[in-house]
């Protein structure tokens, strides 16, 4: 009982907490909408990492066409995308606060619903593949992504697109695509939470442990493998099509399909909270981030290396994460019960 | 569309371009071959996945670049990286490489690809971002009224590719460390109880990789540019390679080489240079997902 209201308002002041801190923290208001967009990402990625044992290296690819997709959705119902994209962000092309939001609305939703048929289009090719040759696979298909678009004169070509600037004050822009992050965020976390509760978690997890036995039990293998991956590129490209108003300019290879940044980051910060555990890929995902912004503002040259570094030493070192560690450290904190006795005369 | 037929047509206007093309891929073909024989000899031996390939090249064209900058001549590159990087390489295995061998096998490729993101910025932070290469002042042969033109330092990339290849193989035939290094491969344990040192096999395993790469690398600045981010270009081609041939395939990995560098070369032609990289990796899904037909299983159930 006790536990249960303590969870109650462990999560309620992490909600308090969620709605306060970019008032109380206005400089860094970005910093913590791109902390949310880590969050989700993270969290995605373990529920086929993590739950299901299908590491994926490519799940940037959803992140890179949600944003195309809400850009190309929200310039589209207002004007030509071959001229907008041809004038680059000049010209007379204007957005009232009406097509902006409303864009944004459509997009961000489009981009989601895109972004989860791609995955079952792409799932049902690389699905037979196992193990690295799954990661390697989406790794080229996230590549093979970038480079086509970036090829691609139409949406914009190498020169990406620049999406209309937020209308209104620009502090309130901040704080507007903060809460849009948060919001995902938030739903993306209760909906991981539902999920792993429910009999499709538990099959997602016995495709983990043993494919083979879950095929033979009668779990329809591909089937769940599609739908997990579905679920995961709706939030993935959803938040990518929030970046790609938040960043207002964005271009293939270094900001949408951005492969080797956070294509590698959201796997990094899984690693580092836990795989396979609900908070892991939230405490890894703030953990990194703060990494990440103290190399980036007191390493400034070397903050790569130290990030390669970060990468190698939680791979080679520290692959349990946080949760994995504390979980050895503190099992009755998980409800697992240890006897004493049992323990003494393993030690 | 215009552009593309235009391209193929020409193709069979004037089928002398087709020789270039080939010549031009095999010329390529060669280097990437070698990179992927290095990288099928640890997957095959050690059953870890070296993202970081690429890079190691790149650090090889780096250090016969530095050489020539300092005066030496740029042939003596060629040895030189294949030391150096063969001690780079001794260090990584023992730092990274040694405790991820043991591990499924995402840890080694995650742990690779942190270690191909460091390399790389190294080499930034040593270098410079700018493209860098080594001029030999050799002339070029021209053939077909001109239409071909075969550059003297190309030539002899591929001579000293093909020579290194050929070290490299007989060293494993015939002596004593290849012999064990191909024992390890069949069956580590069974290595272990004949009195194999199977630790050193892996670590000389891993060097020699790494000193094969170095070596390519010393070529390819001799014969194209160099510059830190193109790694992941040669570590792409290097899987594409030997997932196309499979481990321990030798013939196989060379013919794949050669192969992928054609094809890519008539890729780039018709398609345009920009596609270049996005047929690589396409080359690399197209090659997995016919394994993948092949090893399909035919799911039958009783009803």
């Amino acid at each position: 009982m006790t536990v249960a209201r303590n969870k109650t308002i462990l999560y309620a002041l992490i909600l308090a907490f969620t709605f306060i801190s970019p008032f109380l923290f206005p400089d860094f208001g970005t910093q913590l909408a791109t902390l949310w967009l880590m969050i989700i990402v993270a969290l995605t990625w373990d529920m086929t990492g993590g739950q299901m044992g299908y590491n994926s290296l490519g799940n940037i690819f959803f992140y890179g066409t949600g944003m195309y997709v809400a850009a190309l959705i929200a310039i589209g119902m207002v004007y030509d995308v071959g001229d907008y994209t041809n004038a680059a962000g000049g010209g007379i092309y204007e957005f009232t606060d009406l097509q902006y939001f409303g864009g944004l609305a459509l997009g961000v939703l489009g981009a989601g619903l895109f972004c989860s048929i791609t995955a079952v289009v792409i799932g049902y090719l690389t699905f037979g593949l196992r193990g690295p040759y799954f990661a390697i696979g989406t790794l080229g298909v996230a590549i093979a992504a970038g480079e086509l678009v970036s090829n691609w004169d139409w949406a914009g070509g190498g020169q990406g697109i620049a999406l209309p600037v937020y209308p209104g004050d620009l502090d309130t822009g901040k704080i507007f695509f903060y809460f849009l992050f948060a919001a995902v965020g938030v739903g993306t976390f209760l909906f991981a939470k539902w999920l792993y509760g429910t009999r499709f978690g538990a099959a997602i997890n016995a495709i983990r442990d043993d494919e083979e036995k879950a095929d033979a039990m009668g779990i329809h293998t591909l089937r769940y493998k599609l739908y997990t991956w579905a679920m995961a590129a709706f939030f993935v490209g959803m938040a990518g099509g929030i970046s790609a108003f938040q960043l207002i300019h964005f271009e293939p290879l270094e900001s949408a399909y951005q492969t080797i940044n956070l294509g590698i980051f959201m796997v990094v910060c899984v690693l580092l909270g836990g795989k396979g555990t609900l908070w892991g890929p939230v405490i890894g995902a703030i953990l990194f981030h703060v990494f990440k912004e103290v190399t980036w503002n007191y390493l400034l040259g070397w903050q790569w290396v130290a990030l390669g570094a970060l990468i190698v030493v939680t791979v080679v070192y520290f692959q349990d994460g946080v949760m994995g560690w504390l979980l050895h450290k503190r099992p009755e904190w998980f409800g697992i019960k240890v006897e004493k006795k049992v323990a003494e005369q393993a030690e | 569309m215009d552009q593309i037929l235009g391209n193929i047509g020409l193709l069979f206007e004037f089928p002398v371009v087709n020789l270039k093309i080939i010549l031009d891929g095999i010329m390529v073909g060669a280097l990437f071959a070698l990179a992927a024989y290095g990288l099928a000899l640890v997957w095959g031996v050690m059953n870890v996945k070296n993202l970081a390939q690429g890079d190691f090249v790149i650090a090889g064209g780096y250090v016969s670049w530095y050489l020539v900058q300092n005066g030496f001549p740029a042939l003596l590159g060629v040895p030189v990286a294949f030391v150096v990087m063969w001690g780079i390489g001794w260090v990584v295995y023992k730092l990274v490489i040694s405790r991820v061998i043991e591990r499924d096998l995402f840890t080694s490729l995650l742990a690779t690809f942190g270690l191909a993101i460091m390399m790389a910025q190294i080499l930034n932070l040593l270098f410079g971002s700018d493209t860098q290469s080594v001029d030999l002042d050799y002339d070029v042969l021209y053939f077909f009224d001109g239409f071909i033109d075969v550059p003297i330092a190309k030539l002899i990339g591929v001579l000293m590719a093909s020579a290194l290849a050929a070290g490299v193989i007989i060293f494993m035939k015939s002596s004593r460390m290849g012999q064990a290094i191909r024992a390890t491969a069949q069956d580590a344990r069974a290595a272990r109880v004949m009195g194999i040192d199977t630790e050193k096999v892996y670590a000389f395993t891993f060097s020699l990789n790494s000193a094969i790469c170095g070596a390519a690398g010393a070529i390819i600045v001799m014969v194209w540019v160099i510059q830190p981010f193109y790694g992941i270009a040669y570590s792409i081609r290097a899987f594409v390679i030997v997932t196309a041939a499979g481990l321990g395939n030798l013939p196989g990995v060379i013919a794949a080489g050669l192969g992928i560098g054609a094809l890519e070369q008539y890729g780039a032609h018709i398609f345009g240079i920009g596609y270049q990289q996005a047929i690589a990796v396409l080359l690399l899904l197209l090659v997995l997902l016919i394994r993948l037909i092949q090893q399909r299983r035919n799911r039958q159930v009783l009803k």
